[in-house]
């Protein structure tokens, strides 16, 4: 494909509950497939996606960390997560996956600002 | 400008799907192009042929219907979220061994990969229902 844009994948809900966040990894992959630059944000709930220890077999669900953790093999390794979602459920870069970087506010205002595409799950 | 819609609600469910349509008519109405109209999520029972509202509600898949023949849109639905959800085309039918397929007339089953191939040649993306 001759044209290229950058993707920016904001990942909203929690892991389990609906289908949103599977929706999202499947999204960033695929686009990532078709070799346009992609990175996600992880905000309010979505967040949760990347605690780790993980066990949702209780509800009959797969293990998102799975999918999680295959994203920097399909170069998907700008991964961001918003600071307020992080403090107001008590977390810290230490509970996640995955390396990420907190963003402020206005870190996420220029992150979205320096995108060509943004999809909302 | 060139438009592509990605639709996540169902009809009924959610009036997502609704403003999807309407804002469809709008751009067309407007003299703009639409790329490629992409079902996600719960939004595939847009594709659905055997969805029977009551006569005083709007039938949605029909008008989406519709409107494609009308102006000769491309209405492609997840084909991952759809097989999951039971909205299946004669392929797809045949491949699970299912008694019947439903998907309507004017839309086709299809890959992730034609939501991104949309997002990357419109000149926006507007998401319903997410």
């Amino acid at each position: 494909m001759s044209k290229s844009k950058s993707f920016l994948i904001i990942s909203r809900r929690p892991p389990y509950g609906s289908s949103h966040a599977r929706d999202a990894l499947d999204t960033a992959l695929t686009t990532a497939v078709f070799e346009q630059p992609v990175a996600i944000l992880f905000q309010g709930d979505g967040v949760y996606q990347l605690l780790s220890g993980q066990e949702p077999g209780g509800v009959r669900q797969k293990n998102l960390s799975a999918t999680l953790s295959a994203l920097p093999m399909y170069d998907i390794d700008r991964l961001y997560v918003c600071a307020r979602a992080m403090a107001q459920r008590g977390l810290d870069q230490n509970d996640l996956v995955l390396p990420v970087e907190v963003l402020d506010d206005a870190g996420i205002a220029g992150l979205i600002r320096n995108h060509d595409v943004v999809m909302n799950f | 400008m060139i438009f592509s819609l990605l639709v996540y609600g169902a009809p009924h469910s959610h009036q997502a799907a609704e403003s999807a349509y309407r804002f469809a008519v709008s751009a067309l109405n407007q003299g703009h192009g639409i790329h490629r109209i992409f079902f996600y999520g719960d939004g595939v029972h847009n594709g659905s042929a055997l969805a029977s509202p009551p006569q005083d509600e709007c039938d949605l898949p029909a008008r989406w219907q519709a409107l494609a023949e009308q102006h000769e849109l491309d209405l492609v639905v997840c084909i991952a979220a759809a097989v999951r959800r039971g909205v299946l085309d004669a392929n797809e039918a045949l491949r699970y061994e299912k008694p019947a397929h439903n998907l309507r007339a004017g839309f086709e089953l299809s890959g992730l990969g034609q939501l991104a191939e949309a997002a990357i040649q419109s000149d926006r993306l507007i998401t319903f229902g997410a």
